[in-house]
């Protein structure tokens, strides 16, 4: 399943961020899964994504210009391969 | 600025951190690395194991490896771990399985966040027994058999590389497959008890290299706990952070709540403090002088001018500050022979210190002396040489009693 502007995605009930001056660690407690977020603008993304109605709101929200969006969505394709994100109900 | 720089300079709080809940064992492992056997009267106590847990819970610290000693021995074990995981902080605990009863493998099994790590230091029981302690392999797999069967998925078996047990890599691996486990492998360092036992049993340099080419071919399906960093000199890097995260992102806290730099410097040099008297973890890890110190930028010494200094940065403190190295220097186990150069030179191994090991050996425990012929003799099959020195020559040499008469 891939991350699409048009999706709406949340944070896995079972993954907990921890802010760090390069971005955050987000660890999966299921799957024992370590992840360095590495820029402070994808952690306001992810954490952005719950309420957003959509990926691109939720990277509007955190102010990343257009052209960045590509890169942005891969990286958030990385973190739904290892259920880091969940799909949800738009 | 680059994610490792950020993970040299320090962070708030460790990613990873090894808790020794007891110096008890029920084993004597000859290269035990917190020369474990006998319990610190000094041991935290039920309550203080839970404030630390509440710290970390603070701190956002997700999981710690719990280990000792044999931390299943400590009769609040299983409770400490039912509480870190109600607090949001996982557990991975090692063992050596002497708890792991059917029972408690069906509890373990329906519980989540808890990982279960199993110690077997060599695929067969001769070869393991022999570091371990007679039984241990019994111990060991009667643990993974009563896991698998209680439906635990994915425990881990946790092995030490050592000259004996390299060889058995695709072993360790079968073992692993039939337990539906996943095997970690990691390095023997010199620390402890190891020290002692580290000259004959860590792998030889062409051993370095089959163990290098298997963990390239195995990629992230085999664990290293981030251990062969060293062997990243051989060329490519191995999966995982490859630096020495001591201090940084990676501390230990011991059973009397002293808190070492990492779980293989047990030992006065790298003590940042105590939590108990130094005012709770978060204080230790973030203001003690030597953590500063570690975090500090650091130079790469004899190692500077090396090619491969940024792969391997140097290598292991540990293993180079038990060895007597400079930690500036190669690691003893350097790839590129830096490290046995560095070992011929004059040096002195720090003596031992922090030892709980039992005063005297138990009926199991592992001699790792092997009787054998003098080397120097030429004929092994002549009896005719006795292997005596020139000052033991008996006094009644060449007398030959003869009958007295009367």
């Amino acid at each position: 399943m891939t991350v699409t502007l048009e999706g709406a995605w949340a944070l896995s009930p079972s993954v907990a961020l921890r802010p760090e001056r390069f971005g955050a660690l987000a660890y999966h407690f299921g799957t024992r899964r370590l992840t360095f977020l590495k820029r402070p603008e994808l952690v306001a993304v992810v954490r952005g994504l719950a309420t957003a109605d959509d990926v691109e709101a939720a990277l509007e929200g955190a102010g990343v210009p257009a052209e960045h969006y590509p890169a942005y969505l891969a990286a958030l394709d990385g973190l739904a391969a290892t259920d880091m994100i969940q799909e949800r109900a738009a | 600025m680059r994610l490792i720089d950020h993970f040299e300079s320090g962070l708030d709080a460790p990613i990873c951190l090894t808790w020794e809940l007891t110096y008890a064992c029920n084993l004597e492992c000859a290269h035990c690395l917190s020369s474990s056997g006998r319990r610190d009267p000094r041991e935290l106590t039920t309550e203080q194991c839970e404030a630390v847990i509440d710290e970390l819970q603070r701190m956002q610290v997700f999981y710690v490896n719990i280990g000792g000693g044999e931390p299943t021995v400590r009769p609040d074990f299983w409770h400490l771990v039912e509480y870190a995981v109600a607090h949001d902080v996982g557990v991975k605990f090692s063992t050596n399985g002497i708890r792991l009863t059917p029972e408690r493998a069906a509890w373990l099994a329906s519980t989540d966040y808890v990982d279960v790590q199993i110690s077997l230091d060599g695929a067969t029981a001769e070869v393991n027994d022999r570091v371990r302690g007679a039984g241990s392999y019994d111990t060991a797999i009667a643990a993974l058999r009563n896991l698998r069967d209680a439906g635990f998925k994915d425990a881990k078996v946790s092995v030490v590389c050592t000259r004996e047990n390299i060889g058995q890599l695709d072993e360790f691996k079968a073992i692993a497959d039939e337990y539906g486990a996943t095997l970690r492998l990691t390095r023997l360092r010199p620390s402890g008890r190891g020290a002692d036992v580290w000259d004959d049993l860590h792998p030889l340099p062409e051993q370095q290299k089959v163990l290098y080419d298997w963990l390239m071919a195995s990629g992230e399906r085999v664990l290293t706990g981030d251990s062969f960093f060293h062997l990243a000199a051989f060329g490519e890097s191995l999966p995982g952070l490859n630096l020495c995260g001591a201090g940084r992102v990676v501390c230990l806290i011991d059973p009397i709540g002293d808190v070492y730099a990492c779980p293989f410097a047990i030992y006065d040099n790298f003590l940042a403090g105590n939590l108990l008297a130094d005012g709770g973890f978060a204080r230790v890890w973030r203001e003690s002088e030597l953590f500063t110190e570690l975090r500090a930028p650091q130079t790469g010494g004899a190692c500077s001018g090396c090619a491969h200094y940024d792969g391997c940065r140097g290598g292991c403190m540990a293993a180079k500050f038990f060895t007597g190295l400079p930690l500036d220097g190669p690691d003893p186990e350097c790839v590129q022979g830096y490290g046995e150069a560095a070992l011929a030179e004059p040096r002195g191994i720090p003596a031992a210190s922090r030892d709980h090991s039992r005063s005297a050996p138990t009926r199991n425990a592992p001699v790792l002396l092997t009787l054998s012929r003098r080397s120097d003799l030429k004929d092994l099959s002549s009896p005719a040489a006795p292997p005596v020195s020139a000052c033991a020559e008996s006094p009644l040499a060449g007398f030959v009693p003869q009958p007295e008469r009367v």
